[in-house]
């Protein structure tokens, strides 16, 4: 062995044990890594995700420790953030509109979560757009529901088609298809009571609303948005899940993200029964309404 | 939905320790991994979670398994017991005052049910022979004091509420002398549905207080609220001091582990629950059943209480003896639609019940779930068939059936679908059965604890 190779081999040992100290140092880390992840573990749970997600995203991050993507303890807030991004991003949460015609939006949830106000905030965002909007109040159960539809459409200047308290939701959401279809309406919401997606009544009386509009207008409603609270728990897989039974649901607006909540449900929502996510609430004021964004969003879930 | 009852679980886990004589420290840590996992999904929170499992756990090691009970029972009913404990034993009621007029103070987040909640506690004070008066605070949701003014109306309850433009504080303040003019002993303040982050709108709260000294500040909380109710919590506690919780949206399939959260942080007991958007549906809370809930181990008592009130006694008790040596009939099978009806759908009573998950999966393929006019064609279908027929329906072959429509004026298929239910019904009332145990009534349902 000549005086270089051997000079090499020394090397090669210093240079082992220090890359080995280094990686020692890393799995040191990793050993924190256990509090860490843990750590990471506790801010999924905290924030809504959801035991059975935040274990899936969990063994995501193990597997990129042991690919090597995750080199230290820096590279795991990003890595689960952006798995969790790739999660929620998707091909399809461009809005539909009708070609022609008025484009029906059909707005549903459980009671209080926020629909009726998300109709105001999108009325105002298409009137910004200079549609013509027109809002339909299907929601005939609920004490003074039409009253606040009323309120909204005087705010956004959109016109309100009304009936009775008490009186048959699917007429109502009929006559305003009818009234739009004939007042070259651009987009016309159509608001719903408040229903527990358990109430198999309420569900049949939801798939009426959704049969006549159809009816009127086969490729309607365009959008039929699930308004979620992102104050609500994992209850939430149960709305998304059963309210899509009564109508496709194609989009979720994510309401009062404006408090500590994070909403995290939205991640196992997508994940098992991939809805996107398409608005966000943000407040009470008629601009609180913003377009979903995935990474925004990922990343808000880590913050304190 | 999704999750099995913990109680299922649990015993999967023990089945191979069965026999053991006392548990030790590996077979509680195992278990309170499930335990962990059921309660985060019922959304406990988290540190609620973390603390509630250590307690139990050192409770549960080294404890004897008697030989009536398996190792999951033994763990399952000490953290039922600890949950029970935890959500505050008994019941606990509203604070009277004994100068006339009590004020309650509704708070919470937007859309909790806070002015649905202060309707329904109005009508169940005025049905205790008080007079409330109910004050239309939110001044901000648009419409907010109309739904207000409506519910008063139709619960025939005297709504207090001032010109557009006139702060919460006023209305409230001024509410009360108004409550003391005309006799009213009970003045329910609905305010506006706010964020616990927004110290402008906290401090309008605070404001109220300061100025109508109540004697209930309840805390309205959704029954589907996730992780974030220990915040909420934690922050009208701290700034307002709050007496007691109101529980909503209780009639649906939420878990309502926030009920522990909430108590757990504040100490405040719960003191109503919310089961349904009727103003009568307001009912007391009971701790116990709770804890079943929480645990997914089935609402059994609320059930139990719920048959009770629907059904009479004595017709249960007929009916049950009917189950049991196979004598029931159509006719039964027609008043029990009736009955079920009443209760709530088919569906939701199977959830309600311990260990029906499987039951329940092998009934999805079987329409149950009857609707209002559904029962109208059953009772039409019923009543077209002699006496004879509705007591042995293997008498109903095919050309009765096409009678039968005829007279019910519907389709031999829909004849056929009665009779297929009637005869699902009676298997599954017969599996039912199995699963009872020996006791009578319906107060004998097995928990799976005690197999
Ligand atoms: N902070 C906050 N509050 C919101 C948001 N969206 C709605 N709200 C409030 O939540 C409450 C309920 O909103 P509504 O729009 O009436 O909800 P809904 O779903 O139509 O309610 P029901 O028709 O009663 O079922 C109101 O006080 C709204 O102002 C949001 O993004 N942030
Ligand atoms: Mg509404």
């Amino acid at each position: 062995m000549g005086f270089f190779d051997k000079l090499k081999k020394g090397l090669a040992k210093t240079r082992e044990s220090l890359t080995g100290k280094i990686e020692k140092l890393v799995l040191g880390y990793a050993d924190i890594d256990d509090d860490l992840l843990d750590e990471l573990e506790e801010t999924l749970i905290m924030a809504d995700v959801g035991v059975k997600t935040t274990e899936k995203l969990m063994q995501a991050v193990r597997q990129g420790i042991k690919q090597k993507k995750i080199n230290s303890p820096d590279d795991l807030k990003p890595f689960l953030e952006q798995t969790i991004r790739d999660m929620l991003v998707s091909g399809t949460d461009e809005v539909r509109l009708a070609a022609q015609g008025p484009t029906v939006m059909l707005v549903i949830g459980v009671n209080g979560v926020g629909k009726t106000t998300t109709i105001g905030k999108l009325s105002a965002y298409y009137r910004g757009q200079g549609k013509k909007v027109m809002l339909a109040a299907a929601d005939t159960f609920r004490a003074a529901a039409i009253d606040q539809l009323e309120i909204w459409g005087q705010r956004t200047g959109a016109e309100v088609i009304r009936h009775e308290e008490g009186s048959d939701p699917a007429a109502v959401a009929y006559d305003a298809v009818l009234a739009a279809k004939a007042r070259g309406v651009d987009i016309l919401f159509v608001d719903t009571a408040g229903r527990l997606q358990t109430k198999s009544n309420l569900m049949e009386e939801l798939k009426k609303i959704n049969r006549v509009i159809q009816r009127e207008i086969p490729e309607a409603p365009h959008e039929t948005l699930l308004v979620l609270d992102a104050t609500t728990g994992q209850n939430a897989i149960s709305q998304a899940d059963l309210f899509s039974q009564a109508a496709p649901i194609s989009g979720v607006v994510l309401t009062k993200l404006d408090g500590t909540a994070k909403g995290g449900v939205v991640i196992g929502i997508k994940a098992e029964l991939s809805m996107p996510v398409k608005w966000i609430g943000v407040g009470e004021a008629v601009d609180d309404l913003r377009p979903f964004v995935a990474a925004d969003f990922a990343k808000a879930l880590f913050e304190k | 939905m999704i999750f099995e009852g913990l109680a299922d679980r649990l015993q999967a886990t023990f089945k191979k320790l069965r026999g053991h004589g006392r548990l030790t420290e590996d077979d509680v840590n195992e278990a309170m991994r499930e335990v962990r996992m059921a309660l985060l999904e019922a959304d406990v929170n988290f540190k609620v979670v973390k603390d509630f499992v250590k307690r139990v756990q050192e409770r549960a090691i080294g404890q004897d398994i008697l030989a009536t009970l398996t190792p999951a029972q033994v763990v399952i009913k000490i953290v039922n017991e600890e949950l029970t404990a935890l959500m505050g034993g008994s019941q606990s009621r509203l604070n009277i005052s004994s100068v006339p007029p009590t004020v309650i103070m509704m708070v919470g987040l937007q859309g909790a049910g806070k002015t649905t909640t202060a309707g329904k506690l109005g009508l169940a004070l005025k049905k205790q022979g008080k007079h409330p008066l109910l004050v239309a605070a939110d001044i901000y949701r648009p419409a907010a004091v109309k739904q207000l003014q409506v519910i008063g109306g139709q619960l025939d309850i005297p709504v207090y509420a001032m010109k557009p433009g006139t702060d919460a504080v006023t209305i409230a303040k001024t509410a009360v002398p108004y409550a003391t003019a005309h006799a009213a002993d009970v003045v329910i303040i609905d305010t506006a549905g706010r964020l616990h982050i927004n110290e402008e709108l906290m401090q309008e709260l605070k404001s109220i207080k300061a100025e109508v000294k109540p004697q209930e500040i309840l805390l309205v909380v959704d029954a589907m609220t996730g992780q974030d109710a220990v915040n909420v919590a934690e922050s009208f506690n701290g700034d307002l001091g709050l007496d007691g919780v109101v529980l909503t949206k209780l009639d649906g399939d939420a878990r309502g582990g926030a009920a522990l959260s909430v108590k757990a942080v504040t100490g405040c007991p719960i003191k109503f629950v919310g089961m349904g958007e009727k103003l009568e549906a307001l009912e007391p809370f009971y701790p116990d059943r709770m804890a079943s809930r929480i645990l997914g181990m089935g609402d059994v008592l609320s059930l139990i209480e719920k048959a009770q009130d629907v059904y009479d006694v004595e017709e249960a008790k007929k009916m049950e003896k009917k189950f049991r040596k196979d004598e029931f009939t159509l006719d039964d099978f027609l008043s029990q639609l009736q009955q079920v009806r009443k209760m709530g759908s088919f569906e939701q009573i199977l959830g309600m019940l311990p260990g029906m998950g499987n039951l329940k999966k092998q009934l999805d393929g079987v329409d149950v779930d009857f609707n209002g006019k559904e029962i109208k064609h059953v009772e039409a279908i019923i009543r077209s068939m002699t006496s004879a027929e509705r007591a042995d329906i293997t008498l109903i072959n095919g050309s009765r059936r096409k009678r039968i429509a005829l007279g019910s004026g519907t389709r031999v298929q829909d004849v056929n679908k009665v009779i297929k239910q009637f005869a699902d019904m009676k298997k599954m009332m017969k599996q039912m059965q199995k699963m009872r145990g020996g006791r009578k009534g319906f107060g004998s349902f097995k928990m799976p604890f005690m197999h």
